[in-house]
């Protein structure tokens, strides 16, 4: 036996290079799982927002009630979304992502629709003048200008994926939260410090990434300023 | 639809009622937590937010706040928190992190809120007479009112989700019914748990809502 090592593992320290060396590996497991869980969520709440919110433009009755749906939606806590989902899914990454999808939705939804109902009518009359149909009006006029809200929504929704997706530990599928959830029981505590700085580096990350897409998207919005 | 029955008959079974990890202590213990920390982070963010907003200054500060609120994860923060000195007070961890998430809403939307204000209303009060106090409170405020009280609905509604959480932690509250259900693997537990906190925070939604509809009335009306 030789005598346990007196590094910043042994001593537990907050800050620790050793733990960064040794554990690279689980540390990029799980920000990969991180990312694959915020990715298909918030893709999946996408897909299903835009419609949603397309209906509710279009056919003022449906609005109010998505409204509702999504406002009740995102008051549950984080937690009991999950828990509400464990008969549906079991113990399972699809039980994660089934609930981050629920909360991107409610953001999404709102930040579209005021998006589409920002759209001047003027601007709908002149490309109706011009001969556009429903479908052209809407795909080449009103989600093209709704895309500014449309994206600060999808901002909105994807940093705070990131951050939920730690509650997913609750059942193992929380990426970095996995790391946190571990390190809580064994007190470790350069484990839980490094894990919650990278969550906090891959939403600003994503956040600024998204800010760029924005921007290289809806050109015109630079334009005008300058 | 056979765990729903099986939720129900877990929730309707006197047993799950009483005693300390019963239903009715975590209901109190979650109420108690929500409402303590919902009067401290007012007397913190409010105050703050209204003499920045009377002052017009610390603008980029009471919006930014809300967005870094959003991206640190409240789970991560209660952990850190557990294993600091302050790990060793019981709910200590549970109370810093529910004010910390609490504040940023209410900072942000009272900011908002007393920015929104017309200019011209304030410059009247000013050319009428009125001091700075006097603006602040009888005329800045009553009209910031709605969107204070927006805040304090989300705060509240954020204190919730995050008093539930606190469970994963080891704090008090409904979430730890969620989390023994975890434990025991019983499914039924899990659920009928998460009902009671889904409820829980609807109920506030729907107070606040109320609240929110009524209060600006009264403010206005008995002047």
């Amino acid at each position: 036996m030789t005598a346990p090592p007196d590094d910043c593992l042994a001593r537990n320290e907050w800050i620790c290079g050793e733990y960064l060396s040794t554990r690279r590996h689980i540390l990029l497991d799980a920000v990969a799982q991180h990312l694959q869980l915020t990715a298909v969520s918030v893709l999946f709440g996408l897909a299903v927002a835009v419609p949603l919110a397309v209906l509710a433009r279009r056919w003022g009755l449906a609005a109010g009630p998505v409204l509702a749906a999504t406002t009740v939606l995102y008051t549950v806590p984080s937690l009991a979304m999950f828990s509400l989902l464990l008969p549906v899914y079991g113990l399972s990454a699809a039980l994660v992502v089934a609930g981050l999808v629920l909360y991107s939705l409610t953001l999404l939804v709102r930040n579209i629709l005021a998006g589409l109902r920002a759209v001047p009518e003027e601007t709908r009359q002149a490309a109706r003048g011009m001969g556009y149909g429903p479908v052209r009006l809407l795909l080449t006029v009103e989600l093209p200008l709704a895309l500014p809200a449309g994206m600060a929504g999808l901002r909105i929704a994807t940093v705070s994926a990131v951050s939920l997706v730690t509650v997913g530990a609750i059942v193992g599928f929380g990426g970095l939260g996995n790391l946190i959830y571990a390190g809580m029981n064994t007190y470790f505590k350069a484990q839980v410090l490094t894990a919650s700085v990278l969550c906090v580096v891959i939403a600003v990350a994503a956040d600024l990434l998204l800010l760029a897409v924005q921007r290289l998207m809806t050109p015109w919005t630079r334009a005008g300023r300058g | 639809m056979n765990t729903l029955t099986e939720a129900w008959g877990w929730l309707t079974d006197p047993a799950h009622w009483s005693g300390d990890d019963g239903v009715r202590h975590r209901l109190a213990q979650h109420l108690v937590l929500t409402v303590v920390c919902l009067v401290v982070s007012c007397l913190i963010a409010l105050p703050v937010a209204l003499v920045l907003g009377h002052l017009g200054k610390g603008g980029a500060l009471a919006v930014n706040l809300s967005n870094v609120g959003r991206a640190v994860p409240t789970f991560a923060v209660l952990v850190l928190l557990l294993l600091t000195p302050i790990g060793r007070w019981g709910e200590g961890p549970t109370v810093v992190a529910l004010v910390l998430f609490a504040v940023p809403p209410l900072l942000t939307n009272a900011y908002v809120g007393m920015r929104e204000v017309d200019r011209d209303v304030v410059r009247a009060a000013r050319g009428m007479g009125m001091t700075g106090r006097q603006s602040l409170f009888q005329v800045e405020l009553p009209l910031a009112l709605p969107m204070v009280l927006t805040g304090v609905r989300i705060a509240a509604v954020q204190l919730v989700a995050t008093a539930t959480i606190a469970a994963l932690a080891g704090g008090g509250g409904l979430g730890r019914i969620i989390t023994a259900g975890f434990n025991l693997a019983s499914t039924p537990q899990v659920v009928a748990g998460a009902v009671l906190v889904a409820v829980f925070a609807l109920l506030v939604e729907g107070v606040f809502e109320v609240v929110e509809r009524v209060a600006p009335h009264r403010a206005r009306g008995s002047r």
